[in-house]
């Protein structure tokens, strides 16, 4: 057990250590996700009371969007060289594999999204110290890369892939991005806990139910 | 196929036809017309055996997907996959009759009501299901993946009717069915979906017979090139 | 407790009826063949004649469509993870990060395999392939032999007792040919079975205790060097190719 706790970071760590040397995804992606939002406001009328109303869905159509970016490289770094057939030599289960990756692509959209998220507030004269957004944003995360992180391994798989990925990846999430978007106005319009409740349990199903599947059949997307 | 199969084939497709015709008379002639919405409430005839049977084609790739990856025999993905493309295409009509009623009942040809936003969710996911077999040259690759997406897709199913249904009653919208269902049309509604559960056999039996001859005649060639 | 169970078996690879179809084409059929313990056995065959089939199935890469292959005695379809932690797998493409260091690639990969005395092992390999001084350049920017030569570092940082050689010299130019073939010479220990595949007729030969000429999924023909007249190997080669690539 503790073998695969440190097989799991090992290669967390190994997409991490990549990241920082290259910065390729994560500050690329931060800037689509802020160009979104900006673009948003040419789409509306910049006027506060329409934009109290639309601003939950910009954001969570920057993150969606920014996430698809991000969830195509998941994968992509481990095709070239056949480095994936290197980490499927190692004497491990494959679904260690997936939650080492999973970690990892958790850990790239939600840095995206803390530092996305106030910037959004500001631009919207929004209160900055939100907690509950926060949660929704952990609950969130974690279903669209639990499902995302099992597609990138699928579509690295299949021609037109980055193409594929949302295709596969959007109508999957649909609750999540339901249920984020509904729970995040609930948390602007300052209602109590009790109203969001609904959305943050469909939020938790979501992504016990995901992580569990996707832990069971990752093995079937990349044998052999 | 031999003879037996044969004679069940062609007893599922009489079966079929009959029960197609009954269906088409009991819908346009014998059921009353509906007091509230006109005759074009006959078409709620048509379309709830479609949704249904799009959800039982999806259950049914669903199985087969699970079947594939615990036996590896083919035969689960090809059925899947015939499965998959009669779902698809009954669940575009279902889009398609249900936009139409709508913009007779309701004067808008498309709502956000739960069941019609749950309902195109669903048509996407396999859509994009057959989007990857058609994009997946390797056979083996190809059932493996496509059974993967078979499992991921349906258990999203029941999480996405929750979550529209809950959507959508934050934002009222529409009653669907007005004036309730007497006997004789809960009596035709019945013969339809057992019509349509027959065509839906027959469609699924010839698909994956279709598949099946294919793959044997490019077995064949494949032998005669050695 | 795995030395004892493995000295049972007198055969690192046995390969029985082995079949592997893609779909409708079939990559290997019925292949049979039995390598012992530190034998070296050079697989030859023209492009697309299923070598690299051959070595992904015995690596555990790919699974066999149909038939047995046994590891050190253990199925590699009832046990893939045990069997992995013996074998190892150089091909042309290295595994490699570019953007990591080669000592960061080496700890990563023998993390991966649990080894023990990680630091103490990692010099030894580097060592071993003789780029002690490259060990904190990033491989990127290593040339495409020295690349090769990390790969055969990082294929023998768990001391597997059998190694496998995807035509490790593809691409490589003549002098890093040579390069390699000493380092693989190094990485030779009298107890480490080699399974190679090459394109290279006359080093491939000499390396050898066996070879094995495999063509449109089939072993065509097998020799020990011994019996081989390698003089005239490539007629021989030539002969039952039909081809003299």
């Amino acid at each position: 057990m503790r073998g695969s706790l440190s097989k799991v970071l090992a290669i967390f760590w190994k997409d991490i250590l990549l990241e920082i040397r290259t910065k390729e995804s994560v500050t690329a992606i931060l800037v689509f996700a802020l160009l979104v939002l900006v673009i948003f406001n040419f789409a509306f009328e910049p006027e506060t009371a329409t934009m109290n109303l639309v601003a939950p869905g910009i954001l969570w159509v920057a993150f969606t969007f920014a996430g698809v970016l991000g969830l195509n490289r998941v994968f992509a770094i481990e095709r070239e060289n056949s480095r994936l057939a290197g980490l499927l030599l190692c004497p491990i289960d494959p679904m260690l594999i997936y939650w080492g990756k999973l970690l990892g692509s958790f850990t790239f959209m939600f840095a995206i999204e803390i530092i996305v998220t106030p910037i959004f507030l500001v631009l919207l004269n929004l209160p900055l110290f939100l907690p509950r957004l926060l949660l929704i944003i952990v609950l969130a995360t974690l279903g669209f890369t639990s499902v995302g992180t099992l597609f990138s391994a699928l579509a690295n798989n299949i021609r037109a892939r980055d193409i594929m990925l949302p295709i596969l990846f959007l109508p999957i999430v649909v609750p999540v991005i339901i249920a984020a978007v509904e729970a995040t106005a609930l948390v602007l319009q300052s209602s109590p806990w009790g109203d969001m409740m609904t959305w943050l349990q469909i939020m938790i199903a979501f992504d016990i139910i995901y992580l569990v599947v996707a832990t069971l059949v990752f093995q079937y997307v990349v044998e052999g | 196929m031999d003879a037996k199969g044969a004679l069940k084939h062609y007893a599922l497709v009489g079966l079929g036809f009959a029960l197609m015709v009954a269906a088409l008379y009991m819908v346009f002639i014998y059921v009353p017309t509906d007091k509230n919405t006109g005759a074009v409430q006959r078409i709620f005839y048509f379309h709830v055996p479609l949704a249904w049977i799009g959800f039982l084609a999806f259950f049914v790739v669903f199985v087969c997907s699970i079947l594939y990856l615990t036996k590896r025999d083919v035969r689960w993905d090809t059925i899947a996959s015939a499965s998959a493309e009669v779902g698809v295409v009954f669940t575009s009509l279902v889009l398609i009759t249900g936009s139409v009623w709508a913009k007779a009942a309701w004067g808008i040809w498309w709502t956000w009501d739960a069941r019609l936003t749950a309902t195109l969710v669903l048509w996407f996911t396999y859509v994009a299901y057959l989007l990857v077999r058609h994009y997946v040259t390797e056979d083996s690759q190809r059932a493996r993946l496509s059974a993967v997406l078979g499992i991921v897709g349906f258990i999203d199913v029941p999480v996405v009717a929750l979550a529209v249904m809950l959507w959508r009653t934050q934002h009222p919208g529409a009653i669907i069915f007005e004036g309730g269902l007497v006997p004789s049309m809960l009596f035709t509604l019945i013969v339809c979906i057992v019509a349509f559960t027959v065509l839906y056999f027959v469609l699924v039996a010839q698909s994956t017979r279709l598949k099946n001859m294919e793959a044997d005649i490019r077995n064949i060639k494949d032998i005669r090139m050695d | 407790m795995d030395e004892t169970e493995s000295a049972l078996t007198a055969w690192a690879i046995e390969v029985e009826a082995l079949s592997k179809s893609f779909g409708r084409n079939r990559a290997l059929s019925n292949i049979d063949l039995k390598i012992g313990r530190g034998e070296h056995v050079i697989v030859f065959g023209p492009n697309g004649a299923g070598k690299t089939t051959l070595v992904k199935v015995l690596s555990t890469l790919s699974k066999p469509s149909s038939g047995t292959v046994r590891v050190d005695g253990e199925d590699i379809r009832s046990d893939p993870v045990k069997v992995r932690r013996r074998i190892s797998l150089v091909s042309h493409d290295t595994f490699l990060y570019d953007n990591l260091t080669v000592y960061e690639n080496l700890r990563f990969y023998g993390k991966m395999h649990d080894v023990p005395d990680l630091e103490e092992n990692v010099r030894e390999v580097i060592a071993r392939v003789r780029l002690e001084p490259r060990l904190h350049d990033r491989v990127g920017i290593l040339s495409h032999g020295m690349q090769q030569r990390v790969s055969i570092a990082r294929a023998i940082i768990h001391n597997p007792s059998i190694l496998f050689l995807d035509e490790p010299e593809a691409g490589l130019d003549p002098q890093a040919v040579v390069m390699l073939r000493d380092v693989l010479e190094s990485v030779n220990t009298p107890e480490r079975t080699i399974v190679m595949t090459t394109h290279n007729l006359r080093q491939g030969v000499e390396m050898g205790d066996r070879v094995v000429i495999l063509d449109r999924g089939k072993i065509v023909y097998q020799a020990s060097r011994d019996d081989i007249d390698t003089v005239n190997f490539y007629e021989i080669y030539q002969s039952y190719t039909g081809t003299g690539e």
